[in-house]
């Protein structure tokens, strides 16, 4: 029994100074000034985080802009109102699913990859090694990774958003006939630029900083083998799903509903 | 060298591509309009019940926006809903006294919007006037409360 209550104890401790490392490790990385090298770095990181994840975001938010017209449509239609495709797309698709499955598809592509990396370089030693040198790991290799995570995750957000309202466009207009001037009309009427796109894209960047962060954390703090960096890759996209969905209710709570 | 202003290029198209995203959002799916440098002026208008009636619904003549409803709230003299119009300041002047605004909606479960029509009395609303005929809100309740009230009688 007081075994027990030590191992629980002990885990209490364990996850609290996680934590505090988390912490203190994103306080340390992204205070300090950007150089002209640092640029380069984040640039290179643009390129691998953000471009070469637009396909499969741009992919996703085709089908499932697709997706929600096709089923709204046969919901609306019973009632006749077939006119208020264009508002349930994008409301749907800018208040809750373009952040979302935006940073789950990010977490997945991005998240593990960024998780594998940093672990490889622990694992091989070529974190300690730049320390050698006189070379702040957390300057070089971390904070570039962060803070391209944090600017190309709301960009892919917006990618998303405008590619679904297109591909319900496409379904909903071109394959099924809703008239043009109501599908976008009565978008235009709904949407609001702060309360609906303004929030949208405050929920992306709140998931960009969670998902990003979890993802360079769980690289640079993994035990340094091969089965410590698959434990952290899964822990990666594991722990930032997790986050992402339960941060949603609380935002969408605070935002949307009657507390905010 | 090269492989690396490429991917530069790259980064820069990616981000042009989300703020041209942001603007296309802002434009064409919120309708917003530039109105920083279209001028407005303001009419006033009380009706009885305006139903579902939100800031920012539309203000409409003959179909066309001509302006947005900027303010409700409730006139606590004649316990009223008093309804501040912005509109399109061309029109400031060319209004007749006796316009009339209804409160109609757009398709059997769209929005509230207000229409105005005008009249023929030569002199006109200046800005800050109030628009004395108004015709308010449809209430489906009501409506139905009037067709059960006359099959009773009959």
């Amino acid at each position: 029994m007081i075994t027990r209550i030590t191992r629980l104890g002990r885990r209490g401790c364990d996850l609290v100074e996680a934590l505090g490392r988390a912490g203190m490790f994103l306080g340390q990385s992204l205070v300090g000034r950007p150089s002209g090298e640092g640029v380069k770095l984040w640039l290179r990181q643009m390129h691998f985080i953000g471009v070469l994840s637009l396909a499969i975001i741009l992919v996703s938010g085709l089908f499932i802009g697709m997706v929600l017209a096709l089923q709204g449509y046969t919901i609306l239609v019973d009632f006749g109102a077939e006119d208020a495709l264009g508002q349930m797309v994008s409301l749907s698709l800018l208040r809750e699913l373009a952040p979302v499955v935006a940073a789950l598809l990010f977490a997945g592509r991005a998240g593990s990859a960024l998780t594998a990396e940093i672990g490889l370089m622990k694992a091989t030693e070529q974190l300690s090694s730049m320390e050698m040198i006189g070379v702040d790991p957390l300057k070089r290799v971390v904070a570039p990774r962060l803070w391209a995570g944090f600017v190309s995750l709301p960009l892919l957000t917006v990618g998303f958003s405008v590619i679904g309202i297109w591909g319900g466009h496409l379904v909903g207009v071109e394959w099924l006939g809703v008239y043009e001037g109501s599908y976008w009309g009565n978008m235009q009427a709904s949407v609001d630029f702060v309360d609906d796109i303004g929030n949208g894209m405050l929920k992306s960047l709140v998931f960009a900083l969670v998902v990003t962060w979890i993802a360079v954390f769980q690289g640079y703090d993994l035990v340094p083998t091969s089965e410590g960096i698959s434990r952290a890759t899964t822990r990666t996209v594991v722990y930032s799903s997790l986050a992402v969905l339960g941060l949603d209710f609380v935002l969408t709570a605070l935002m949307f509903g009657e507390m905010g | 060298m090269k492989r690396s202003k490429m991917m530069e290029f790259g980064v820069g198209l990616f981000m042009l591509a989300g703020i041209l995203g942001v603007i296309f959002l802002g434009l064409s799916v919120s309708g917003m309009a530039f109105n920083g440098g279209k001028e407005t002026y303001t009419l006033q208008a009380n009706f009885a019940n305006i139903g579902g009636l939100k800031p920012r619904a539309r203000v409409t003549m003959a179909g066309v926006t001509v302006g947005r409803v900027e303010d409700v709230e409730l006139d606590t003299e004649w316990f009223d809903a008093r309804v501040t119009l912005a509109l399109d300041s061309r029109l400031e002047g060319q209004l007749s006294r006796d316009t009339t605004a209804a409160i109609l909606t757009s398709g059997l479960l769209g929005e509230q919007y207000i229409g105005l029509s005008v009249g023929g009395d030569p002199e006109t609303l200046a800005d800050g006037d109030t628009i004395s005929d108004t015709q308010s809100a449809l209430v489906l309740e009501e409506l139905i409360q009037q067709f059960v009230a006359n099959m009773a009688q009959d």
